[in-house]
């Protein structure tokens, strides 16, 4: 098991009076927030925050924290003194069942497991377990089957903490948008004393695509065209997340023409829009016959971009 | 634990379904009634209907009520700032949307 140094984590001395460790928290917090943050490793790090903040802010954690000595550093093996168990009052906390907990340092030491999400409610309903998960648009469009794995801790027969991994295939409705919640009841944890199971919750969340962007039921395509497109018209592929389709540009569309595919957005009732954005795009002037056409085009065009500005 | 095999479950798109009331939104993020008026009276939630017993929330209402809960708890922001804080990061999310699309 890993030392954790709770000091470092919040960038603190040793010395740090209690309104300091909640400034810490609060700062450090409101930056690697996962809902607030976009960093690849924000849930990591708030978790490790939140650790921290955790035994930090609890007098009797801290000073049984404090202990432990000032020589270990974070990484280091260690293990939990012989009598660390005996006597101390903060062991109360019943196992969370959320997805993912604090560190085996933590446990080991202030042990009994942290619950991250809400408290059991007192039917005897078991808890509902949230979750998120990361589908690619397409599936939005097709369905699909998704494999996912929840972390679930629990208390095993001698009452140590453990994470069960529980491996499920879900099945993606078509139609679904990013922020909506697929509830598949009965999948939550066990209910107390034969009350019915809680439920699973899965947010879903679109991967980040190269293409396409979605808002809600709609999604949005920035398409490149070439000037002649633009200017004379033409009919264009175009790729769409349910597969390529023939686009009728219209003349003299320009840069930002926002072309709507009515029913080709995220299915449903009713279905979303696709919304194609042109964007033009110049062709080099990099072979002599390129510069020539450009030229000819000087000549004979009487264009200026800047007229409306006066100049 | 026995090693399990990975079942296909089926759900239903929450959103989709009925509309919550105050009750079911209560229970699905394990809060008292109070704090859902507080989020009303803030605007975070905007059910229809007049009274608490005719409140119905429309399903996207639960991940805002979620989203909430974990601001106001893991940064100590009152309702008032948790509806300015959502609002902002919902502009930023659109703009982020966009810039992706634009390569940057």
């Amino acid at each position: 098991m890993e030392y954790k140094d709770y000091y470092q984590t919040l960038g603190l001395s040793r010395q740090a009076k209690p309104e300091e460790i909640k400034r810490a928290y609060r700062k450090l917090a409101r930056k690697y927030h996962p809902d607030v943050s976009k960093a690849a490793d924000a849930e990591t790090r708030f978790k490790e925050i939140q650790e921290a903040y955790t035994v930090l802010k609890n007098p009797e954690k801290r000073q049984a924290y404090d202990h432990l000595g000032a020589d270990w550093k974070t990484g280091q093996d260690f293990h939990a003194p012989p009598n660390w168990a005996q006597g101390s009052t903060y062991r109360s906390n019943p196992p969370g069942t959320g997805t993912g907990g604090f560190s085996d340092f933590f446990e080991t030491l202030f042990g009994g497991g942290y619950r991250s999400g809400p408290r059991q409610s007192h039917h005897g309903h078991g808890e509902d377990i949230h979750t998120k998960i990361q589908i690619p648009l397409e599936d939005a469009y097709h369905g699909a089957t998704r494999s996912l794995v929840l972390q679930i801790p629990k208390l095993d027969s001698q009452g140590i903490p453990r994470v069960r991994e529980r491996h499920l295939n879900v099945h993606i409705p078509p139609g679904v948008r990013a922020g909506q919640h697929i509830r598949l009841t009965g999948q939550g944890g066990e209910g107390l004393g034969g009350g019915p199971r809680g439920d699973l919750y899965l947010e879903v969340l679109f991967m980040p695509h190269n293409l396409y962007r979605s808002e809600g039921r709609d999604v949005y395509l920035d398409l490149p065209i070439t000037p002649w497109e633009a200017a004379l018209g033409a009919s264009v592929k175009a790729p769409t997340p349910g597969g390529v389709v023939d686009l009728k540009i219209p003349k003299n569309s320009g840069t930002g023409t926002k072309l709507r595919l009515k029913g080709r957005g995220i299915p449903g009732h009713p279905p979303g829009s696709l919304y194609v954005i042109l964007r033009i795009v110049l062709p080099p002037a990099d072979t002599d016959k390129a510069r020539a056409i450009y030229r000819t085009m000087r000549e004979e065009l009487a264009f200026n971009p800047r007229a409306h500005m006066g100049v | 634990m026995n090693q399990q095999t990975p079942d296909t479950l089926s759900g239903h798109i929450l959103e989709d379904e009925v509309s919550l009331d105050a009750d079911e939104l209560c229970r699905a993020c394990q809060i008292r009634v109070e704090h859902i008026v507080a989020w009303v009276d803030a605007g975070i939630l905007e059910p229809s209907g007049g009274t608490l017993e005719d409140w119905r929330f429309e399903g996207t209402a639960l991940a805002r009520a979620r989203k909430a809960l974990s601001l106001e708890r893991d940064l100590g922001i009152n309702p008032a700032g948790v509806a300015l804080a959502l609002q902002l990061l919902e502009e930023i999310e659109t703009l982020r949307a966009r810039l992706r699309v634009l390569g940057f």
